[in-house]
């Protein structure tokens, strides 16, 4: 009996090793940007190219910054809950859209809703590669002092609205 | 027959004089040999399995292009590398650098190796203890030349 002991006991190492890595999702990448300052830029707003946006404008407030673009397939399908929550609880979400163009953009907004404060616009993408997005949606929470807080990947659900990301900003707010 | 004749070395020279010698496709051939040197060692982080030198994808390109710049503006590769790293994480290395998070993953398999010639020496040494031939009693020599000469 104890001979089998071992190597039942290395098995069951083994199956919970798997067990984990075959429930991640290879496509969350740990962003190395939580923690720090959010990278400083300045660009043309979405609606009005003549004004610009830079995230120094958000210091003292808590908010989200949310990439997103009309071309984007799972944008279509946060889009809502954003709208909703924006309405509903009031909280602040500035907009990059992402390598789109500007008619597009804005004819997206008008078509869903515009649940944003205002949209920057990020035409070459290089905005998007200084914040390390890779694959939009991407949304950073920024606290008052305009530091990145958390990074979520892909598209924002109700849960992960309601279970992380309210929960923090609730407390950032303070 | 000779209008043939003609007509051929006519077109075999019209090809050599219109084949030209292939134009670069990049402007700089030193950068883009960098790009690519440095690009083979970068993960494309939209499709992970591909290289941010061979991938395709809409982002690949982009971050190339950036590269590119750096690489223009004299920068070495390990900060090339470093711009990288500081927006997109470790993982966009092929190969991690050696810091305490990843000690198990490069000291992984070494620990595994080592404890697996430790268990197969123990192993093999107590299956030898056991093996080890016993002694024959004097009785049962006695027995077994008995048998032998039986059987002649």
């Amino acid at each position: 009996m104890n001979r089998f002991l071992l190597p039942l006991g290395l098995f069951i190492v083994l199956l919970g090793f798997l067990a984990v890595g075959l429930n991640r999702d290879p496509r969350e990448v740990p962003s190395p940007l939580v923690g720090k300052p959010a990278p400083a830029f300045e660009v043309p707003q979405l609606a009005d190219p003549a004004r610009t946006f830079a995230p120094k404008d958000m210091l003292g407030k808590v908010w989200l910054f949310n990439v997103w673009a009309s071309w984007c397939v799972s944008c279509r399908q946060e889009h809502p809950v954003l709208v909703k929550y924006a309405k509903s609880h009031g909280i602040t979400v500035v907009g990059l859209d992402y390598k789109d163009q500007r008619e597009d953009g804005l004819r997206w907004l008008r078509q869903f809703g515009d649940p944003y404060l205002l949209s920057a616009f990020d035409g070459d993408g290089r905005v998007g590669i200084n914040y390390g997005v890779y694959g939009v949606p991407e949304t950073y929470l920024i606290d008052k002092a305009g530091t990145i807080r958390f990074k979520h990947i892909g598209p924002i659900t109700p849960e992960a609205m309601e279970q992380k990301i309210l929960p923090m900003m609730k407390e950032l707010e303070k | 027959m000779r209008f043939l004749t003609v007509l051929v070395a006519a077109l075999l020279l019209a090809g050599s004089a219109l084949a030209k010698e292939a134009a670069p496709l990049a402007e700089d051939e030193a950068v883009e040999k960098r790009l690519v040197n440095i690009a083979e060692e970068l993960r494309c982080l939209v499709c992970q399995n591909e290289s941010l030198a061979g991938s395709r994808a809409d982002l690949a390109q982009d971050l190339r292009r950036e590269v590119r710049g750096l690489i223009k503006e004299g920068k070495s590769d390990q900060e090339v590398k470093d711009f990288l790293v500081s927006r997109y994480g470790d993982f966009v290395l092929y190969e991690p650098p050696v810091k305490p998070t990843t000690w198990l993953l490069w000291g992984g398999p070494f620990v595994l190796l080592v404890a697996g010639v430790a268990v197969l020496i123990t192993y093999l040494r107590r299956r030898g203890g056991q093996l080890a031939p016993a002694e024959l009693s004097e009785e049962e020599k006695k027995r077994a030349e008995a048998l032998l000469k039986d059987e002649q």
